[in-house]
């Protein structure tokens, strides 16, 4: 099968048959990064930029080691070193960089549909590193390939995915992404992180930590952003890790050989306890940040014409 | 100067006409109306004047937008006083009055008089400036009413930034009503709005964009009922977007309170499913609604609760709008468009011809106590003829208005104005009509 998309701006826009080719890419691609020397010649004069508007460590070192290991050529550009701060605007960044003849922009932005506007300026492909609170899907997409390699396949699969989901990316294209593999998702969290309307996107939705743990296969838990408090999302801390943080006691509800996921960073003793998060029989975030680097490689092989 | 409009249909809802009939024109004003002018005029003395064959049209009282937004003085790359008013007549509209967000804001005797100067420069559109409720529209002290209203301003809002004081509120609804000027409310409570940027419900929920809850508009217009009501004074509610202020408003205006509201053609058009493209020029505040929103607009539109349709006309410069959605600033350059739209609700029996027009001059002059919105004997010779079979498509390079932001560029629209006739002289004619 040939990978006709130009950009990866969404897994809304994901077929699966798209969806599992890039996980398959991905596995073919994962041994790579054990060898002694992490190199292929795959990508040898093709030319990535990492164009970053928002902070980040791990998605952009993600990234560049993705496309090193292919031996493509990257440059990382971040708000604080970039032209933003003498005020050009994103469309001015992209037409300058497009001039430049790279092959792949990689952009995160804060801004909902910040990829969206420069796939339709510009004729080098786009990949959305996070936007807003719209999508992420090379996280969804890592997440999907942890899944599949831990359980054997997604179909079936009851997803659990917990905490401030009105303003997750992550959670966006994981509902997307699972519920197109076939797996049903449920979403818990207090009231104020619910969005409107988001059973609309097929999914069970709890106020209750523990309704939504009862026998999921998977547990997803979502970083909890102290600046939220401000803006009454939650009162404090200390009142949202003792009704939703994962620990030993409330994961009994699930399944005995239930999964723990994380998009990190993670806030240890607020979303998740310690002990949950460094227990490998239940903790698979390492796991997800090794097959981030596969998925990342995967994606610039395929949009780069890989697999003609 | 004498003009004899000939071969049209007249529609003119305050006096009731709906009928094939000349309209004779003379010294600004309306001369004459009535069956066979044309042949009296031509045996009297033809030569001196000019008759306009419109056969296949439609000649009603010149158009009124009561809710425009000219950027002059301060923001003259979206648009200048004179700019605005050439797209005012080019859309049909003989009369405009214009918001007083502009940098400065229309908040004293002096910028009221810079805007009238201007206007009378252009010499196209009439332009009523309404004054601001408070000084600099902060919300905090109410402007000089009356000094402003010596000046030329016709209403006062703080359009574009709501009084979120209720007590505030209730004084600018005392004091305005006492000098005879209506107040217009910009419903929005920021509390619930802050920081929104689309409707809030499903789609803003897949788009990741933060929502605008219908409730932050109909909080605000429940509130200005009751001042309203407890003060025995009036308000009109502007731009009207949800299905819950169309309730609260009808009955407000079951109980007889002096309320009157208005919507824009992009309420009844568009949807919020529109911005799934992130396409800035869908961009509006208050947002676009749900198609639920947009039926009981229509309904709204259809019973009299929302006696006006008013532009909203925000235009804004390429750089305004060519950035991320979040960035980009709200509104819709509407006054070359909206006519237009608006003949939509005839072919889709929301309305018929004289409401129509109702909503688009008599009812806006009524509201602002304008003396125009009529083709008696006697009133200003402000004329609009619209070719109602006109099939063209919008293109915002041809816009007279400086705002080329248009989510309508590229539909196709039937119907148009041809003819823009004010205070007796043609201001705009389509140049392929024959004069």
């Amino acid at each position: 099968m040939k990978f006709e998309k130009k950009d990866i701006l969404g897994i809304k826009d994901l077929t699966v048959d798209e969806i599992n080719l890039i996980l398959e890419t991905a596995e073919s691609f994962l041994e790579i990064s054990t060898r002694k020397i992490k190199k292929v010649p795959t990508l040898r004069g093709k030319t990535i930029i990492n164009l970053f508007y928002e902070a980040s460590t791990r998605t952009r070192t993600s990234f560049e080691i993705a496309a090193k290991r292919l031996s493509a050529d990257t440059i990382n550009i971040s708000s604080s070193t970039s032209s933003v701060v003498k005020g050009e605007t994103l469309i001015d960044t992209a037409r300058n960089l497009e001039a430049m003849n790279p092959d792949i922009i990689v952009i995160r932005h804060s801004a909902a549909g910040a990829p969206h506007l420069l796939a339709s300026l510009i004729k080098q492909s786009i990949i959305n590193a996070g936007d807003g609170a719209h999508e992420h899907p090379t996280q969804a997409l890592l997440d999907m390939m942890t899944i599949k390699e831990r359980k054997g396949k997604i179909s079936g699969l009851k997803v659990a995915i917990i905490g401030d989901i009105e303003h997750s990316r992550v959670a966006r294209s994981n509902i997307y992404g699972l519920s197109k593999m076939g797996a049903r998702v449920v979403l818990a969290g207090p009231a104020t992180m619910l969005p409107r309307n988001i059973e609309e996107m097929g999914v069970d939705v709890y106020t209750n930590l523990k309704d939504a743990l009862i026998d999921a296969d998977v547990v997803m838990m979502l970083r909890i952003q102290l600046e939220r408090q401000k803006q009454s999302i939650f009162p404090s801390l200390r009142e949202y890790s003792q009704h939703y943080c994962l620990n030993r006691n409330n994961i009994k509800l699930a399944k005995k050989d239930v999964i723990v996921m994380h998009p990190g960073p993670i806030n240890r003793g607020v979303e998740i306890s310690p002990d949950i998060a460094d227990d490998p029989s239940y903790s698979v975030i390492l796991d997800q940040v090794n097959k981030g680097v596969a998925i990342r490689m995967a994606l610039l092989y395929l949009l780069t014409g890989g697999g003609e | 100067m004498k003009i004899l409009l000939t071969g049209a249909r007249i529609i003119d809802p305050i006096q009731n006409i709906d009928a094939d009939m000349d309209i004779l024109l003379e010294n600004g004003k309306i001369a004459k109306i009535g069956a066979d002018i044309l042949k009296s005029a031509k045996s009297k003395d033809s030569g001196k004047i000019k008759i306009i064959e419109l056969a296949g049209m439609i000649i009603v009282p010149g158009l009124i937008d009561m809710h425009t937004h000219l950027r002059e003085p301060g923001l003259e790359y979206k648009e200048t006083i004179a700019s605005g008013a050439a797209a005012a007549v080019a859309g049909g509209f003989t009369s405009i009055a214009c918001m007083p967000n502009t940098n400065p804001i229309n908040d004293n005797r002096s910028i009221t008089e810079f805007i009238k100067r201007k206007a009378a420069e252009a010499a196209l559109a009439n332009v009523y400036p309404i004054g601001a409720i408070s000084k600099g529209s902060t919300g905090s002290q109410l402007t000089e009413f009356w000094d402003m209203k010596e000046a030329g301003i016709i209403a006062l809002s703080d359009d574009g930034k709501p009084v979120m004081d209720a007590a505030l509120m209730r004084r600018a609804m005392e004091y305005a009503y006492s000098l005879g000027l209506p107040v217009i409310s910009h419903c929005e409570d920021t509390n619930l709005s802050g920081g929104g940027l689309m409707n809030e419900g499903y789609y803003s929920t897949i788009l990741g964009l933060r929502g605008i809850p219908g409730i932050a508009e109909e909080a605000m217009v429940a509130r200005d009922i009751l001042i309203a009501e407890f003060t025995n004074t009036c308000v009109h509610i502007a731009h009207v977007s949800t299905a819950g202020s169309v309730r609260l408003i009808r009955e407000a205006k079951k109980r007889g309170l002096k309320v009157t509201a208005e919507t824009a053609p992009h309420y009844f058009t568009l949807t919020e499913e529109a911005l799934q493209s992130y396409n800035t020029s869908f961009k509006v505040n208050p947002p676009l609604r749900s198609e639920q929103d947009v039926a009981v607009i229509k309904e709204g539109l259809s019973d009299g609760t929302l006696d006006v349709i008013a532009c909203d006309h925000a235009p804004h410069g390429r750089t305004d709008k060519e950035v991320e959605f979040e960035y980009a600033a709200n509104g819709i350059s509407g006054l070359e468009t909206s006519l237009s739209l608006s003949l939509n609700l005839i072919q889709n029996k929301t309305l018929n011809w004289p409401e129509l027009i109702a909503k688009m001059s008599a009812n806006p002059a009524r509201i602002l106590n304008l003396p125009k919105g009529t083709l008696e004997v006697g009133a200003d010779a402000d004329i609009t003829v619209i070719d109602p079979q006109l099939k063209w498509t919008v293109d915002v390079q041809t816009f007279r208005s400086r705002g080329k932001n248009s989510p309508f560029n590229g539909r196709q629209m039937q119907g148009k104005a041809v003819l823009t006739i004010v205070g007796g002289e043609i201001k705009y004619a389509l140049p392929s009509l024959k004069l």
